[in-house]
């Protein structure tokens, strides 16, 4: 057993427990992606970033994959996260706008402005799919072709191979396919439709002209 | 009767009878055949050596030797006659029969073949005289020139494996550990990580049936970067015996070295040597009778630069995607096949046997006091002698580039440096008097990495230099987690709008902000550095930044967006070379008057301005 502070908070865990699951018991909300609790931990999404102290300094993991170690100083929520994830987010979703789970990410987490190039990949690389094809269908049939922004899911040569039953499981654990944002049209990326259930940060001179903030048309900063 | 050596004695014997054989009175001819060299044709020098040695008849008085890199690769091929010392530069086939007949058989020095001292314009003799070579300490780098990589009896004779059987004989692992601690050495492959501490981790980290493993890591990828290239190409041995030494005192039963498959003569070289210290006993079963087995293999990368990361690298040895994982739990404790195992660069295991044989004080002795011992840098750029340059610790930037580089070529103006490859920074102008060393380094933004040293001039755009590393790196990421591979590439979306005249205000913020993110939330340490290039620019050269957006402006004239050619009506004498060179034939004219160029049809390709002899094409 292990003990860990996150935010504050002292918990006994056992050895082998990440972070990010230590901090889901204690009832704290992380939000993750590519983290599955049937998975294997992969820490690709970078969207559980916590802010780990080592003294006077601090710095930033992925809970997902940092195991919970004795006298480890953990906090979920500070500045430099929140501050971080925002970017991480408007990164996610200026590469794949068309899905629900990112759109909800981005409204949850108050982000109101997308300031990059829009590139729609239909995919975010998660490796969900391909590690439950691995790991909990035992099959391989698809994994990662290409190196680096050309980098996508397939299957081998383009074939479907013989490994693949069919199971659909790739597209029913993938945050994309299974939950399609469905907004007719998207304001610089952003639906901001459905889950817009805390406050985002606005401008100085923002009058508060919605309270529900909606990305569309409300421009701020 | 078996080579196999089977006690320390025994080597010794061996390294007099060699010493005897070599002391017969001959002269000895090194060829530098590097990769430098090899760029400038020195397979054919080497074969017109032969072929004339063999024609003049004077194979008795004379030894011939195709070498590693000598370092001074912009004058090559690189000739050096032992024992006199003699230093030849730029040595084309037509100059061997003279060498033959005037050097070795009458002493005569040819003075055209020597090198002029670009100051007092006389020539220099020796190669410890050329201005190059004075201020370096060749301590890894210099016994380069004295031996054939492919031979063993050469390493040996120079005092090679001395230090293995000093450390089998006489030492204990921990004593080695010890040793390799209290000389200060750290990781030469860029982390700088204390290399005795990494070694202790790994032989004291737990592991089930005692499998540990050494792992070489040759995949060198900078681009502009070819030191470890040229050790393992050059002088194999010395990280062999590096590597076994390491073995020995980590408790380890076997070896890679994980080289790039770009790097056949080193591959090739390698091979040789493993082959070679097989038969002397020198690796394998109970090596110099000490009862110590350990045996290395060659593992080729296909390429990626992202497998030079150790656990990507490990990943890529065990078969699998060359992708790195989460260092929560580092590599020496569960590495590859999840054991432990010890990663050290190709430099940092050619130290070893240095530190064995002098003693730890003698080397902590130099450098400066956190960084021990020599680096080798590969000197590149618009800077006057390129090659690899071996300077101890601490040595001062304008030491390196106007002493040994021997300044900016074209009478230029020196504007920055770039270190530590596509993840270091620009150092500019105002720190040139900088101590190099990890730490200094790292506190100007920088880093020094495996050690690529970029030098520009006052005609490199900041922006564009940044926009070339992004570039690179969103080519070399593997593609794994988001900032890396999603927030690079933004990046560079950023960076190509200012350098095409779309920058807006805020840009500058945008790629501060992005780059924190980037560095702050990466998977591994090429993300975490990724953003480097582009956070050390706009520190140092921001105002180049604010130029391009606000002006429309490149003021060292390269982004092609922002610029115009235009012929200066007072100085262009009419010649109509300009006209001749245009492939698009924008520039026009009447002979002897001035000429114009077409604003319409240009494509600025800048040939026109490279062709003027007066000077006349202006960018503006």
């Amino acid at each position: 057993m292990v003990t860990i502070s996150i935010d504050g908070i002292r918990t006994v865990v056992p050895e082998g427990t990440t972070v990010l699951e230590a901090a889901r018991d204690l009832g704290i909300a992380i939000p993750s992606l590519c983290h599955n609790p049937g998975l294997s931990p992969y820490g690709a999404c970078r969207v559980c970033i916590v802010e780990v102290k080592k003294g006077e300094r601090s710095t930033i993991e992925a809970s997902c994959t940092l195991p919970a170690s004795d006298g480890l100083v953990v906090i979920t929520n500070s500045e430099r996260v929140r501050k971080n994830r925002k970017v991480l987010i408007e990164l996610l979703v200026s590469s794949c706008p068309t899905s629900k789970t990112l759109q909800d990410l981005a409204a949850n987490y108050g982000v109101n402005r997308i300031r990059f190039a829009i590139k729609d990949k239909n995919c975010i690389l998660c490796g969900l799919c391909v590690r439950y094809c691995k790991e909990q269908m035992q099959s391989g049939g698809i994994g990662f072709v290409g190196r680096g922004t050309s980098r996508k899911v397939a299957t081998a040569f383009g074939v479907t191979p013989q490994e693949c039953r069919n199971c659909g499981g790739c597209e029913w654990i993938c945050p994309v396919c299974e939950r399609a944002c469905t907004a007719a049209n998207l304001t610089n990326g952003l639906c901001g439709g459905c889950q817009n259930l805390m406050h985002v940060e606005t401008c100085e001179l923002c009058v508060h002209c919605s309270e529900s903030v909606n990305a569309r048309g409300h421009r701020v900063y | 009767m078996t080579k196999s050596l089977r006690s320390p004695i025994q080597l010794k014997n061996l390294r007099e009878q060699l010493i005897r054989n070599s002391q017969s009175g001959k002269s000895t001819i090194s060829v530098c055949g590097g990769t430098g060299c090899q760029g400038c044709g020195c397979e054919s020098v080497y074969t017109k050596f032969v072929s004339e040695i063999d024609r003049q008849g004077i194979a008795d008085k004379v030894e011939l030797k195709l070498t590693g890199c000598h370092g001074l690769c912009e004058c090559g091929t690189l000739v050096t006659i032992h024992p006199q010392k003699i230093f030849y530069i730029r040595v084309n086939p037509q100059d061997v029969p003279e060498i033959l007949t005037e050097t070795i058989l009458k002493d005569v020095v040819i003075d055209r073949l020597l090198y002029p001292d670009p100051i007092s314009g006389q020539t220099v003799l020796h190669e410890y005289d050329v201005p190059f070579y004075k201020k370096q300490r060749r301590l890894i780098f210099g016994s380069n020139g004295l031996l054939d990589p492919t031979s063993i009896e050469d390493y040996i004779a120079i005092g090679g494996y001395c230090a293995l059987s000093k450390a089998l004989s006489e030492m204990k692992p921990e004593q080695i550990i010890e040793e390799v601690k209290e000389s200060g050495l750290r990781g030469r492959g860029g982390g700088g990580f204390p290399t005795g501490k990494k070694w202790e981790s790994c032989r004291n980290a737990p592991t089930s049936n005692g499998t540990r493993y050494v792992i070489c890591n040759a995949d060198e990828g900078d681009p502009g970067a070819y030191m470890d290239r040229s050790l393992l190409e050059g002088n194999p041995h010395s990280v062999l015996e590096g590597m076994i030494i390491g073995a020995y005192a980590i408790g380890s039963g076997s070896g890679y070295v994980y080289v790039r498959h770009e790097y056949p003569l080193a591959v090739k070289n390698l091979d040789i040597a493993l082959t070679q210290a097989r038969e002397y006993g020198l690796l394998g079963n109970n090596i110099l009778g000490s009862g110590f087995d350990f045996d290395v293999m060659i593992a080729r990368g296909g390429g990626a630069f992202v497998c030079g990361e150790s656990t990507a690298l490990m990943a890529s040895l065990e078969g699998k995607i060359g992708e790195p994982r989460q260092k929560h739990i580092h590599t020496v404790i569960k590495g590859l096949y999840n054991k432990p195992s010890n990663l050290n660069n190709v430099e940092t295991w050619a130290n070893v046997p240095l530190i064995i044989n002098k003693g730890a004080g003698w080397y902590a002795d130099i450098g400066t006091a956190g960084s021990k011992g020599t680096k080798i840098f590969s000197l590149v750029g618009k800077i006057k002698n390129t090659g690899l340059v071996e300077v101890p610790m601490g040595i001062t930037l304008r030491e390196i580039i106007y002493d040994i580089g021997g300044g900016m070529l074209n009478g230029k103006k020196f504007k920055a440096v770039q270190t530590g490859g596509p993840s270091g920074g620009c150092i500019p102008e105002s720190l040139i008097d900088l101590p190099v060393d990890f730490d200094e380094l790292t506190r100007v933004g920088s880093m020094m990495g495996s050690g690529g040293m970029i030098v520009m001039d006052e005609s490199t755009c900041m922006v564009d230099m940044a926009k070339y590393f992004v570039d690179f790196l969103i080519e070399e990421s593997c593609g794994k987690c988001l900032p890396c591979r999603e927030g690079l590439d933004r990046m560079k979306d950023i960076l190509a709008g200012i350098t095409q005249g779309n920058g807006t205000d805020g840009d500058i913020e945008l790629l501060q902000e992005l780059g924190e993110v980037i560095h702050d939330t990466s998977l591994c340490a090429l993300g975490e550095t990724a953003a480097n290039p582009v956070l050390s620019t706009i520190q140092y050269f921001r105002d180049e930044y604010e130029q391009h957006i606000r002006n429309r402006h490149c003021p060292a004239g390269v982004c092609k967006a922002l610029i115009t050619y235009t012929i200066d009506p007072e100085t262009c004498t009419g010649c109509g070379v300009c006209v001749k060179n245009c492939p698009e034939k924008s520039v026009s004219g009447e002979k002897k008057k001035p000429h114009v160029i077409n604003q319409d049809t240009c494509i600025k390709c800048g040939l026109c301005r490279e062709n003027c002899k007066f000077d006349a094409v202006i960018v503006v």
